[in-house]
């Protein structure tokens, strides 16, 4: 297999069965949450659990107080980073958007390239921030298990070879390129199964967190 | 409970699992979020004490149960199997430090309810037989006397003589049609009987019927700390015929933080139906009565003081505005500690902690939380309003020769009382 086919296969059938399994995986994990259902509140609200639900997806993205941001700022700050950064460059480097808009027919502006390489950097930079956190600090060195090592990796590989292919670094630009997108194919085909499946299911998590302490009243 | 084993440990963990906790495991990233804000690991540094860590052993059975990857790994022999040696050293995690106090569920990133998954862990652990000594009598007691202190019918009635000789009014004891079914903590029977000489004297200004009920006087829940729905379920059900029966419009929730959450938010769900009262805490009834210019005070405290929120009030339970605007009333002095209201630290001994010996040490130690708190403050007394936070408090102080009192915020309302309405009237 030479550079061209590689690149043909990975844009091709690669792509084809990793989504395939993204979106099986994903509807599965969703039917697994969902069908085990949750019981009726009999007690008399004080509020709106489902206001209060969707106030909690948007307001859990922000800081809960100032002590709380203080206390566990350099998770805060590397999480930050890393999930605008991930935005950025999946969303909004013009050659994603042109993947995009051959899938779901339509597009978005792109911001210009090197805007989104300086993204991918800071990006990796706080993923390399989060790993030694990971491996120095005490409660995560403790909770950590190979899973969060292996899904570090997952994300990182994408960055950094993308990085690469778009300098044109290290490989020839067909082979990096084909590497590039068979990591990403490997996070899509993963996602689901691992705990990267927070992506979609942290606002099933919020809605009923906040759902559940908003019929209590309380602000969550 | 003499029936306990593994495999019944392990089917009441998996009742538990519903559709908020698989969407939970399946977001948590360990980002360890949860141990910076939980008291037991701030304060002794022990990465074993992080918050979703408690729930690891209930993680793996939804995986092994209830995912298809984790159903076919089990299939395969790939999974590590729950055994009793795990979850007999889960104990120390699920009960001696864990108050159930809701931090963490505050601050995770993704929205779990950390809280309430170690609350639900309580289920398997009990029913496996896994549960504290401490504990075990104390829902034996409560069960089979009324009381986790052993605190009989008796003793309430020596206490109401008492009441009654000193407010000069009459304590009602089964009165049909009142509106306010008044329930007490052991402790409050105990140790702190100024709650019922207060609320005596604040119903009589207010002008409010209420009673007492010689076969439920007792609040607190014994079967919500060990994690026990069966026990639980039993001692509302006392509760909920008591209200039936007397045909009361309103309970009322003492002071005391999970008696609140077992009957105001548990309750209904752990006997399987709505009620047909309302259930309030004592703080929500001052307050309504207060804003109805039923409850006049007079006079202030001079005293520079602050407020200690219980965290089954306030983070579980959304009574945050009450004692503030109690509080308002007479203590111009008042201050908020730092972290106050839904963000306050817990005392170290709620959700059964203080009913299980084997919890006494890291108590101590996790108390150290909230004496830097008031130590940042310098006030003279503190207020609140649970008997058990308030326990906890004077033990910790006394432990760390700090010299605060520590007073129940009805208790401190009815030294203020404006008293229009003569006493010798109703005085039997």
């Amino acid at each position: 297999m030479n550079s061209a086919d590689f690149l043909l296969w990975v844009r091709g059938t690669g792509l084809q069965i990793a989504t395939v399994i993204f979106v099986f995986g994903v509807v599965l994990r969703l039917f697994e949450i969902l069908t085990l259902g949750h019981k009726k509140n009999l007690a008399v609200t004080r509020g709106s659990g489902f206001k209060e639900g969707f106030r909690n997806i948007l307001t859990r993205s922000l800081p809960r107080d100032k002590n709380t941001l203080r206390r566990s700022m350099f998770t805060i700050v590397t999480g930050y980073v890393l999930h605008i950064g991930l935005f950025v460059v999946i969303f909004l480097l013009a050659p994603h958007i042109s993947l995009f808009e051959g899938i779901f027919g339509f597009g978005w502006p792109s911001i210009s390239t090197p805007i989104v390489d300086l993204f991918a950097v800071l990006t990796m930079i706080a993923l390399l921030a989060i790993l030694y956190h990971r491996l120095t600090n005490p409660v995560l060195k403790f909770l950590s298990t190979k899973q969060d090592y292996f899904v570090w990796a997952l994300t990182f590989v994408p960055l950094i070879t993308g990085y690469l292919s778009y300098h044109h670094l290290f490989l020839n630009y067909n082979w990096m390129l084909g590497i590039h997108i068979l990591s990403v194919e490997l996070l899509m085909i993963f996602l689901p199964f691992t705990k990267l499946s927070h992506a979609f299911t942290l606002f099933i998590a919020r809605w009923y967190s906040g759902s559940m302490m908003g019929e209590k009243g309380v602000k969550s | 409970m003499s029936e306990a084993s593994l495999e019944r440990g392990i089917a009441a963990l998996k009742e538990q699992i519903d559709a908020p906790v698989a969407a939970f495991f399946s977001s948590c990233t360990h980002c360890g979020m949860c141990a910076d804000a939980c008291l037991f690991h701030t304060e002794t540094g022990c990465p074993t004490y992080t918050p979703i860590y408690k729930v690891e052993p209930m993680r793996r059975l939804w995986e092994q149960e209830y995912t298809l990857l984790g159903r076919a790994k089990k299939a395969l022999g790939l999974s590590k199997p729950i055994t009793e040696e795990e979850l007999e050293k889960w104990q120390s995690k699920v009960y001696n430090t864990c108050t159930l106090c809701g931090r963490c569920s505050m601050v995770c990133p993704v929205g779990n309810d950390i809280t309430g998954m170690i609350r639900k862990m309580r289920e398997g652990m009990s029913a496996g037989g896994f549960a504290p000594e401490g504990l075990i009598g104390a829902s034996e007691r409560a069960v089979e006397i009324g009381s986790p202190m052993g605190v009989r019918l008796p003793a309430l009635k020596a206490q109401i003589k008492h009441a009654e000789k000193d407010t000069g009014l009459a304590i009602p004891m089964d009165v049909e049609g009142a509106e306010y079914l008044v329930l007490l903590s052991s402790m409050e029977i105990m140790n702190y009987p100024e709650y019922l000489h207060a609320i005596t004297r604040i119903f009589h200004q207010a002008g409010k019927t209420w009673t007492l009920c010689s076969e439920a006087f007792e609040a607190t829940n014994s079967g919500i700390q060990i994690g026990s729905s069966d026990i639980a379920a039993e001692l509302v059900g006392r509760v909920v015929a008591a209200a039936e029966k007397l045909k009361v419009k309103t309970v009322i929730s003492p002071e005391c933080g999970h008696a609140y959450t077992a009957i105001r938010w548990e309750g209904p769900n752990l006997v399987h139906k709505e009620f047909g009262f309302k259930v309030q805490h004592i703080l929500e009834v001052l307050d309504e009565l207060r804003a109805e210019g039923l409850l006049k005070t007079e006079g202030i405290e001079e005293a520079k003081l602050t407020f200690h929120d219980p965290c089954q009030l306030v983070r579980r339970g959304g009574v945050v505005e009450q004692p503030r605007n109690l509080l308002d009333m007479i203590a111009p002095n008042f201050v908020e500690m730092e972290d106050s209201g839904v963000m306050n630290w817990c005392c170290g001994a709620g959700g059964g902690v203080s009913a299980n010996e084997d919890a006494d040490k890291v108590r101590n130690k996790a108390f150290n939380r909230k004496k830097k708190q008031l130590e940042s403050l310098d006030i003279d007394v503190v207020v609140t309003a649970c008997a058990n936070c308030r326990i906890q408090l004077e033990d910790g102080l006394e432990i760390n020769e700090m010299d605060i009192p520590i007073l129940g915020l009805t208790e401190m309302l009815a030294e203020h009382l404006k008293e229009d309405k003569p006493v010798e009237e109703e005085t039997s």
